[in-house]
């Protein structure tokens, strides 16, 4: 090895430890007695590196120490202190705390010990207070506006596949596509004369249906037209009175329809192949259940909602409520649930097999209620005023969560929940489509790990502290138009005297 | 080679199957158990009774929040096991004393890096000096009597600034980061930034001589010559508070770090405790039967360690107002502190000495002692180090108090590795979540608690507003059927049914009492009878 007499300098005077390299590390630590004997070869590298550890700086695992006065023979400074003693002092290695290079990330060692962490309670406390206040800045529920319609919107369809794509249609029988990601109509038609008064897409997403004041049902291609052939109905059946509603079931090839009486019509016949009546009033909306395929529930003039079965040839139920509803939802995660939209600006949800008394009455609206959707996750639904918001309740609180309005929107005639749970849509008199959001606070797009963890925190957080006084006060606080806060009030004092008399 | 792969895999796949098809089963099975002191340390509160009644929401609310905490406390006490750091200690042999060891022994039988933490800074101009470490206990602020202000990061030995203020100084202490430090000088109370510069002269603070810095609440504390115990808010510059204490010259402060309680100490032995939101003191404890010399809390917020003129160190339970021990020490104790581990040092004189558990028993010999050059005028525990810092007339030193310091810090809290960066972050961090003065109270979880004082106080006032009580049950007023039950001959018979009820009952005792006495009269009258118709052996002796 040639390298042998370079070293031997080293040997007594070992340099700053920051001077150490991979390659010549070894070497110099090794104290020999006699360089000449040992070479320092790899192989004698490994049988001293026993030696080695022990003439390094100590470290940690070194802290330790025994100190004997008593034996050792060595002549201290001072006089020798008769003390056998045991000593262990904190010494943390940086290397164990600190990043290794810029590219990593930053080491953050834990303690949970709550002797550590005073005040917990209050500083989670302002925590939660910080993210309501965060969550009401954050609030920003409205997306966009689709305009294009000629007439304000009567009704509009969801389409089962595609999530972006949004089906509207006017009082003036005109139907409009939409692709919701780009914010445009894709296709127009002119489907009835007169209003559109109901539509529906079928469950396989290739083809949609449309029933208007012109007595005719009529089934459409999703696809467009290609280019130089002529819009057409793919079917038009020739009904003997109007239509006013449109359900489509959710397996198979058949849908009812509502008027004068409910009718099932297969899609392969031109006759319905049942009716039902009950009294002799007319329907204003039906919808199938979506959980038990079979059932049905329909408004009728005569204040109430009726029940049917779609295999037995009469209805199978009917509550009468003090007011006429105007359309019906069924709960799509817990199937004998159903809200009824009800003209006395209540919406009343009900439990099928107990018609006796609703399971909850939601309030808030301060005019008529016109429509309702539920969320896919039946855990909340949306509905759509006259008295021109939109408002959220959950499915068992009897006050809305939120409500949505602006200065343009005028009497919100339909209103959808989207199947991904993050956005609602509302039709509008003044014809205009809009697109909120569900949860008004929410951050769109890609969430990072940490923002989601950020989210979730400061969401329980909210729940754990919501009944503070200060926190419930901010995260109810919505700004309402004016004539609809004096109305909310004046109804309240109504209600008061109401349950005084 | 592919081949012999797959071999293996389909080996590998089968013994896996045969295993499970033996029944061969886990010798350990579901997750491994937690000690239950483990647990225990970790415990907030105690479970939550479930209500009486059938409420299956408030239930269902109870079991899951009870199921969540019990599983944090259980992650919580594994994680304890991966601490990488262990605290320190100093042992001697059987019967030798810990105390008669010198810090250049220790220095001596420790590691270098260790070793380094123990030193004297030579200052014998500007003395007697105050000591006060940052919350992280990487930096050292040193305030000379005399007007010399230094800081130092400490552990690197480098000198961030150092000035002369020229006027005497009372105390200095770091605020939030290591950025900002007070100075309480001889007539105002000056803000410095960490290279020595001005920030602030605060006139609506003089005199002061005492000051203590609550880190969740941005407060600056400030106790003066005149009896003013005030608030600063170091986050936005404002005072919070001036409280007139109304006891004379303040001298002798400490915080209550567990629920930001101020303790002042007085001249007629009392302690007495305070916060920014009464002006009037919390609690009022006599002490000693002298002036108070000097208070300490330690970091649970459980124990007070007091010395006063009397020659005696006390310790009490501030939960409870209770005296625990109390020590005699023959010259008194002029300064105290306490480590974040509960070692309390004490200094006499030039004598700085360190006690050990003075609460749990009854302690006669110091754990470590120390001689300083001159007398010990402001001491302090650096915070996660095993380092007291002492300072005395003839400058500062560092002493090593093997155990003083937590061995584990955590890193969102005070991490004395951090970066600029995380320091930024944390400070922004910190002052998000500043804890507003207003809920300084003497139990720091009373936000837990639903708050129903408040709202018996609510419905009171309701009523008394309404002039009846809205949520009172309804006496219970049976309706007045009316079929055939209320004519003219029912109603007499229902009254004949009921009337003299009470008289009936009498004469009913009465006479079952009567019936009693008779059946006990023909009792005792046929066991008389049976006795006379036995005849016993003495009968023929009769005449």
């Amino acid at each position: 090895e040639g390298a042998a007499p370079a070293w031997t300098p080293l040997l007594h005077s070992a340099p700053p430890r920051g001077f150490l390299s991979a390659r010549d590390g070894p070497r110099y630590r090794h104290r020999h007695r006699d360089p000449e004997l040992s070479p320092c070869s790899p192989a004698s590298c490994c049988q001293l590196a026993a030696v080695t550890t022990l003439l390094l700086p100590k470290s940690r695992q070194a802290a330790e120490a025994e100190i004997k006065h008593t034996t050792e023979p060595a002549p201290p400074p001072r006089a020798p202190a008769l003390v056998q003693m045991k000593v262990k002092v904190l010494s943390r290695n940086p290397d164990d705390y600190v990043r290794e290079t810029k590219l990593d990330i930053q080491r953050v060692p834990r303690n949970y010990d709550p002797s550590l962490h005073p005040f917990e309670v209050s500083r989670e406390y302002t925590r939660a207070l910080n993210a309501t206040k965060l969550e009401r800045v954050f609030a920003k529920p409205f997306l966009a506006s689709l305009d294009g319609h000629r007439d304000g919107v009567n009704c509009m369809a969801k389409h089962c596949k595609s999530l972006s794509t949004l089906l509207s249609a006017a009082c003036d029988g005109e139907v409009k596509v939409w692709d919701l990601t780009k914010h445009e109509c894709v296709r127009t038609l002119q489907a009835h004369e007169g209003f559109v008064r109901g539509m529906v897409v079928r469950f396989c997403g290739t083809s949609f249906f449309t029933v208007g004041d012109d007595k005719t049902i009529k089934q459409w291609k999703m696809q467009a037209p290609a280019y130089g052939e002529e819009e057409e109905p793919l079917n038009t059946i020739l009904g003997k009175t109007v239509f006013t509603g449109l359900d489509h079931h959710q397996k198979e090839a058949v849908f009812a329809t509502c008027g004068q009486q409910v009718d099932i019509w297969d899609e392969q016949r031109s006759s319905p192949i049942r009716s039902f009546t009950w009294g002799v009033d007319s329907f204003s909306s039906v919808r199938f259940n979506p959980v038990e395929t079979e059932l049905l529930a329909s408004c009728a003039s005569d204040r109430s909602v009726v029940l049917y079965d779609m295999r037995e040839s009469t209805p199978l139920r009917k509550v009468i409520m003090k007011m006429r509803s105007n359309t019906v939802c069924w709960n799509p995660m817990e199937a004998y649930y159903f809200t009824s939209a009800n003209e006395d600006y209540n919406l009343y949800t009900y439990d099928m097999r107990y018609l006796t008394s609703p399971v909850t009455v939601h309030m808030d609206h301060v005019s008529a209620v016109l429509d309702v959707d539920y969320s896919p996750t039946g855990t909340e639904f949306v509905s759509a005023s006259f008295d021109k918001t939109i408002r959220i309740f959950p499915k068992s609180a009897g006050h809305s969560r939120e409500v949505y309005h602006t200065k343009r929107m005028q009497h919100v005639i339909c209103i959808k929940w989207s199947a991904d749970n993050r956005y609602i849509l509302s039709g509008s008199d003044e014809m205009n489509i809009r697109l909120w959001k569900a949860n008004a606070a929410e951050k769109l797009g890609v969430l990072s790990p940490r923002e989601k963890q950020a989210t979730h925190y400061s969401q329980k957080l909210k729940e754990k502290f919501q009944h503070h006084p200060q926190i419930r006060r901010i995260a109810r606080h919505r700004h309402l138009p004016k004539n609809i806060y004096h109305q909310t009030k004046e109804l309240k004092i109504m209600k008061e005297a109401r349950r005084r008399k | 080679m592919n081949c012999t792969e797959t071999n293996y895999s389909t080996q590998s796949y089968l013994s896996c199957f045969l295993c499970i098809y033996i029944g061969k089963t886990d010798p350990f099975p579901g997750p491994a158990p937690v000690p239950v002191d483990r647990v225990q340390k970790f415990k907030r509160k105690d479970k939550i009774e479930k209500p009486h009644f059938k409420q299956y929401k408030l239930n269902d609310l109870i079991v899951h929040s009870e199921e969540a905490s019990e599983l944090a406390q259980k992650q919580a006490a594994r994680f304890d096991l991966l601490l990488p750091e262990d605290a320190g200690f100093l042992e001697g042999d059987e019967g030798e004393d810990t105390c008669t060891v010198s810090q250049q022994d220790i220095a001596e039988a420790v590691d270098i890096t260790s070793a380094t933490k123990y030193f004297n800074l030579k200052l014998p101009q500007f003395g007697p000096y105050r000591v006060d470490y940052s919350k992280n206990g990487r930096h050292l602020l040193l305030g000379g009597r005399r007007g010399h202000v230094a800081c130092i990061d400490w552990q690197s030995k480098q000198l961030m600034c150092e000035i002369n203020v020229m006027e005497s100084v009372n105390d200095v202490k770091w605020l939030h980061s290591e950025a900002m430090y007070a100075v309480a000088q001889k007539k105002w109370l000056y803000i410095y930034d960490s290279n020595g510069i001005e920030l602030h002269c605060i006139r609506k603070f003089n005199d002061v001589l005492r000051m203590q810095f609550l880190p969740y609440h941005f407060l600056l504390a400030t106790a003066s010559a005149t009896g003013f115990l005030q608030y600063l808010d170091v986050s936005v510059g404002k005072e919070v508070t001036a409280i007139c204490t109304k006891t004379g010259r303040l001298d002798v402060m400490c915080q209550n770090p567990h629920n930001a309680i101020i303790h002042l100490g007085h001249p007629n032995g009392t302690v007495t405790l305070w916060s920014p939101n009464q002006k009037e003191a919390l609690v009022k404890m006599l002490c000693h039967q002298g002036g108070v010399r000097s208070v300490a809390v330690d970091k649970t917020g459980t124990y007070m360690v007091t010395s006063g003129m009397d020659k005696k160190m006390k310790v009490y339970d501030v939960r409870s107002f209770r005296p625990l021990k109390s020590y005699f020490l023959p010259a008194g104790a002029s300064c105290l502190s306490l480590s974040q581990r509960g070692l309390l040092s004490a200094a006499t004189a030039d004598i700085v000495q360190v006690y050990r558990d003075v609460w749990s028993t009854p302690v006669t010999k110091p754990y470590m002692a120390h001689r300083a050059q001159g007398a010990v005028w402001g001491l302090h525990f650096c915070p996660f180090e095993d380092v007291l810092g002492v300072g005395h007339g003839q400058g500062f030193s560092s002493m090593l108090i093997p155990g003083a310091g937590e061995p584990n810090f955590d890193g969102l809290d005070a991490n004395p590795f951090r970066s600029t960066k995380q320091r930024q972050e944390w400070e922004v961090k910190a002052l998000l979540e500043k804890v507003q003065p207003e809920l300084i109270s003497l139990d720091p979880t009373e936000l837990g608690y639903v708050d129903r004082a408040t709202l018996e106080q609510r419905h009171q006032d309701r009523v008394q507003a309404l002039g009846f009580d809205p949520l009172a049950k309804e006496k219970f007023v049976p309706k007045f059927k009316k079929k055939g039950r209320s004519t003219a001959g029912a109603v007499e018979r229902r009254k004949k049914k009921v009337a003299h009820e009470d008289q009936r009952d009498v004469i009913r005792k009465t006479v079952e009492e009567k019936v009693k006495m008779e059946q006990a009269k023909k009792a005792m009258e046929k066991k008389t009878a049976a006795r006379a118709d036995q005849k016993s052996a003495l009968d023929r002796f009769k005449k």
